[in-house]
């Protein structure tokens, strides 16, 4: 069996360094190419400014010059459609179709062939947009990240527009959030740091690491602290949640991109929250072709007294994906 | 998120109708000014009205209901934006306590997305 599987980094893992200017977009480029990822996402609304109007001439020049330069590849971008823009205004259907247009027009400029659909936008917005993006030839991939799983209600609305349009332009991009087996240590260390009890926390992260439904969890600890940052570390069970990667097998055709989320990537070159090892053997088997594109997100959680590396974890995860089989192309063997 | 950044003490200064501190934005993206429902700054504990704070970025000033209205403008990612803030009497020179509030309008979550955060700031 050869291995299809491609990998990608989400500039957005470096927003840290970002947005202190520590780094430039062509350091974050050139972090990603360090990598061996070939592959280039972007949140345009954080990489580009005023993004998502098309960028100058000299601009796109320059990006496809940095393409070149690092040997890499625009995979996909990730859009947002802000409903309440406007104070007491909630956009129509049409004003978020036209808004959603602009970034498959920004995309297309820049040479992204994906768009990473923000989950709160509806299928029937999707449904009015397909045509806009087959003309265009842009993938939108509606981001099924926790708490949703691929089997929500909300997931299975979208299906049936995949199903039902037969489009080959509408499929999922799940974010391994999802497969959080583990609560993310860094970010429950940081509700202790903010005043949440260490024995409710090390309790809720025991019952969830047992698989014990959230909803009970929630329960036990309302009955132990009325506290709302001790309900906070509870609710994280149910925010993070763990969904059997199988999951994934009856939608593998659908599923057009993937976000390797990572909150802590450790030495041994493991996620300390989501067993990849899992998910990722699960993706092989059954065929997934597509991208793994790194999202770190752990700075948020560790900012306020550590020091962040973006770059390493980056790179860890990168090397663990690596490991697991993927994108082992990159170095001199040829798929057959 | 990015709390302990939102106060720029370095672009902190006095002014003839008060003073400025800069100010980035505590998201991962930049927005629409619009995008931004409340910018509380409070000084030595006392909460100054919003309607006294002007923001500035690249250059361009917007009031509180300007800004309300400025769908296009963007505060973007990272961007240190001056706050103007109006304040009657002598600011004394010296170190004074500035609490910072920030809550934006985020279509996709379900809640408001509120950061504070304070710091010493030298005038």
């Amino acid at each position: 069996m050869t291995n299809q599987i491609k990998r990608a980094v989400s500039l957005y893992s470096y927003q840290e360094e970002y947005f202190l200017k520590k780094m430039s977009l062509e350091d974050c480029i050139a972090a990603a190419a360090a990598t061996g990822a070939t592959g280039i996402e972007i949140v345009g609304e954080q990489s580009v400014p005023g993004c998502p109007k098309i960028p100058s001439e000299a601009f796109i020049e320059q990006w496809f010059g940095w393409m070149d330069k690092y040997k890499v590849t625009p995979v996909a971008h990730d859009m947002f459609l802000d409903y309440n823009k406007k104070k007491g205004h909630y956009w129509s259907d049409e004003e978020a179709v036209a808004s959603f247009k602009k970034d498959i027009l920004f995309a297309k400029a820049l040479g992204f062939k994906i768009i990473r659909v923000i989950v709160n936008t509806t299928p029937q917005i999707i449904e009015k947009v397909l045509p806009f993006a087959e003309d265009h030839d842009i993938k939108l991939g509606i981001e099924v990240h926790a708490p949703w799983n691929i089997n929500s209600a909300w997931m299975l609305r979208h299906w049936e527009v995949m199903e039902r349009t037969g489009t080959k332009h509408f499929g999922f991009i799940p974010d391994m959030g999802g497969f959080t087996q583990r609560l993310p240590r860094v970010q429950v260390e940081r509700m202790i740091r903010n005043g949440a009890d260490p024995e409710i926390a090390k309790y809720v992260c025991e019952q969830h690491e047992k698989g014990v439904m959230a909803e009970y969890t929630v329960y036990e600890v309302s009955k132990m602290s009325n506290r709302r940052i001790d309900m906070a570390v509870a609710e994280l069970s149910r925010h993070t949640p763990f969904v059997n990667p199988l999951s994934l097998v009856p939608h593998i055709d659908r599923i057009i991109h993937i976000h390797g989320k990572c909150l802590e990537m450790l030495e041994d070159y493991t996620e300390y929250s989501i067993p990849y090892n899992e998910v990722v053997a699960v993706l092989q088997k059954h065929g997934y072709n597509g991208y793994i594109a790194t999202e770190y997100e752990g700075n948020r959680h560790i900012q306020d007294i550590y020091e962040v590396d973006s770059v390493e974890q980056v790179r860890r995860h990168q090397e663990m994906l690596k490991n697991l089989g993927c994108g082992i192309s990159d170095f001199g063997f040829e798929p057959m | 998120m990015y709390e302990k950044y939102m106060i720029v003490p370095e672009r902190a200064k006095k002014t003839e109708k008060g003073f400025e501190i800069g100010a980035r934005l505590p998201y991962y993206r930049g927005v629409s000014l619009s995008m931004v429902e409340e910018i509380e700054v409070s000084l030595d504990g006392e909460t100054l009205p919003q309607s006294d704070v002007a923001i500035t970025v690249h250059g361009n000033t917007y009031n509180l209901e300007q800004r309300e209205n400025e769908t296009d403008d963007r505060w973007e990612m990272g961007e240190v934006a001056t706050l103007s803030v109006a304040k009657a009497g002598d600011l004394s020179a010296g170190e004074h306590t500035i609490g910072l509030k920030i809550n934006l309008r985020i279509g996709y979550m379900p809640f408001p997305s509120i950061r504070v955060f304070e710091k010493k700031v030298n005038f």
